[in-house]
């Protein structure tokens, strides 16, 4: 026993070093798996509040880049809207409006306050949390396409895992044809991102359009993502499928939350189908 | 005595917002973020005491961890250049004893201080990416990142060092 305490006192130093290096390793590990109770993350209150506060100074430079965005979304939604229109006045059209019986997706608006895009696995803050409705494992969306998916969240603020992650699988298919893949990110450049698990009966062709896939119960089906820019068709395979992506990762302002509310009758029924196999 | 808490305590904050609030949005040719917080540890005065350096070193990690959502890499590697700063600073200098309430960074010349810098940040740095990315596919893309990181990151540390720390 007094040779352990002798030997504790006289390695006292290097065994602390030990004790935290191993600490930061485990937190380490914690960042680099999905789906962790995470320790370390800036949606607390001090590194949340704080970004927040340096936000609202940022935010009055950008106002003009934002404006434009909604001006552009507009546009969009009331050409939507137009052709809408078209229709109704047909008589022979009969409309079933289904949001009257059931509503799918719930849009909630958040700003992003911290924003990365050059590390390999990037993480953003958002400034809503449970006090605002938001649970994890939301969508998040801007009218340019998809951002990510949340991860921790804490009651003012969460943070969302970019798809600039080496954590992040999001499902999508080619728009002309019902071809599924999923959308990782090498950790390049922040501008595109690869597109794999294509099958090799699917035709590509370079300016294809990318959109998200139905089959996740995270985001609606048909967000536009990005365009393919290169690839390469070798042993059979698509190799290497680079898709740009609509979305300016480098400067996201106000985003959407989209919350699928029938995600726990998709999940439990896949759930159940594979239990019984 | 209390001047010395002051004056870190000080640097430990101003040190951790300088790094989050200006030098994280850098971004330099697309990627490059300079890790400038790290000064706190080359300024940091030696004593026999080492035990609150290794914690305070961890803190200051850990803190810029919370602020980019980094998990604990930047604990780790701050952690380790505090442990083999001494080392590597008897190395640098070439004895094997000195008296250590006396040293000061800026009385020695400026070669031993840039090659002091510029090894424990390319220690320093090398642990962040080597984390950060977390596979051995990516050892080029390490190295790059380990050697332009660290060019920024010296440059920045050495003439923030003559610009404000006082010579005596």
């Amino acid at each position: 026993m007094q040779q352990i305490i002798y030997f504790i006192r006289k390695f006292r130093y290097f065994l602390l070093f030990l004790f935290l290096e191993i600490l930061a390793i485990i937190f380490t590990i914690q960042q680099h798996s999905y789906h962790t109770s995470k320790f370390v993350n800036s949606a607390n209150f001090i590194s949340g509040g704080f970004y927040d506060k340096m936000n609202s100074i940022n935010e009055f430079f950008l106002l003009k880049n934002e404006n434009k965005l909604l001006i552009e979304e507009n546009t969009r939604l009331k050409n939507l809207l137009s052709k809408k229109k078209i229709k109704y006045t047909q008589d022979s059209y009969k409309i079933i409006d289904s949001t009257n019986y059931f509503q799918k997706y719930e849009y909630s608006v958040a700003k992003v306050i911290n924003n990365n895009y050059t590390k390999r696995n990037n993480i953003l803050t958002i400034n809503k949390g449970t006090n605002q409705g938001l649970t994890s494992d939301l969508g998040v969306v801007n009218s340019l396409g998809i951002i990510g998916v949340i991860e921790t969240i804490s009651s003012n603020y969460a943070t969302v895992l970019s798809i600039l992650n080496s954590n992040s699988k999001i499902n999508v298919r080619l728009k002309n044809s019902d071809h599924f893949g999923t959308l990782i990110w090498d950790g390049k450049t922040h501008t595109t991102t690869q597109l794999i698990d294509i099958p090799r009966q699917a035709i590509l062709k370079i300016g294809d359009t990318i959109i998200t896939g139905g089959k996740s119960a995270i985001f609606p089906e048909g967000i536009p993502i990005g365009i393919i820019k290169s690839f390469k068709f070798e042993r059979n395979q698509y190799q290497q499928i680079n898709v740009l992506l609509f979305n300016d990762m480098s400067s996201i302002g106000y985003v959407q939350i989209v919350k699928n509310l029938q995600k726990n009758e998709q999940k439990n029924l896949e759930q159940n189908t594979t239990t019984n196999e | 005595m209390n001047n010395l808490i002051l004056t870190n305590s000080l640097r430990f904050i101003g040190l951790v917002l300088l790094q989050v609030i200006v030098l994280n949005h850098i971004d330099l040719f697309g990627y490059l973020n300079p890790l400038v917080y790290i000064t706190w540890i080359f300024l940091f005065p030696i004593k026999k005491d080492k035990n609150l350096f290794l914690i305070a070193s961890f803190l200051l990690g850990l803190s810029i961890d919370f602020f980019s959502d980094s998990g604990g890499i930047n604990a780790a590697a701050t952690l380790f250049i505090a442990f083999v700063r001494l080392p590597i600073l008897k190395a640098v200098l070439r004895k094997s004893d000195f008296d250590y309430s006396q040293f000061k960074l800026r009385s020695i010349s400026f070669d031993k201080i840039f090659l002091y810098i510029a090894t424990l940040t390319i220690l320093h740095h090398f642990i962040v990416f080597s984390l950060g990315y977390f596979s051995f596919s990516d050892f080029t893309t390490i190295i790059f990142n380990t050697f332009f990181t660290s060019i920024f990151t010296v440059l920045i540390s050495i003439f923030g060092i003559l610009l404000f720390v006082k010579k005596k």
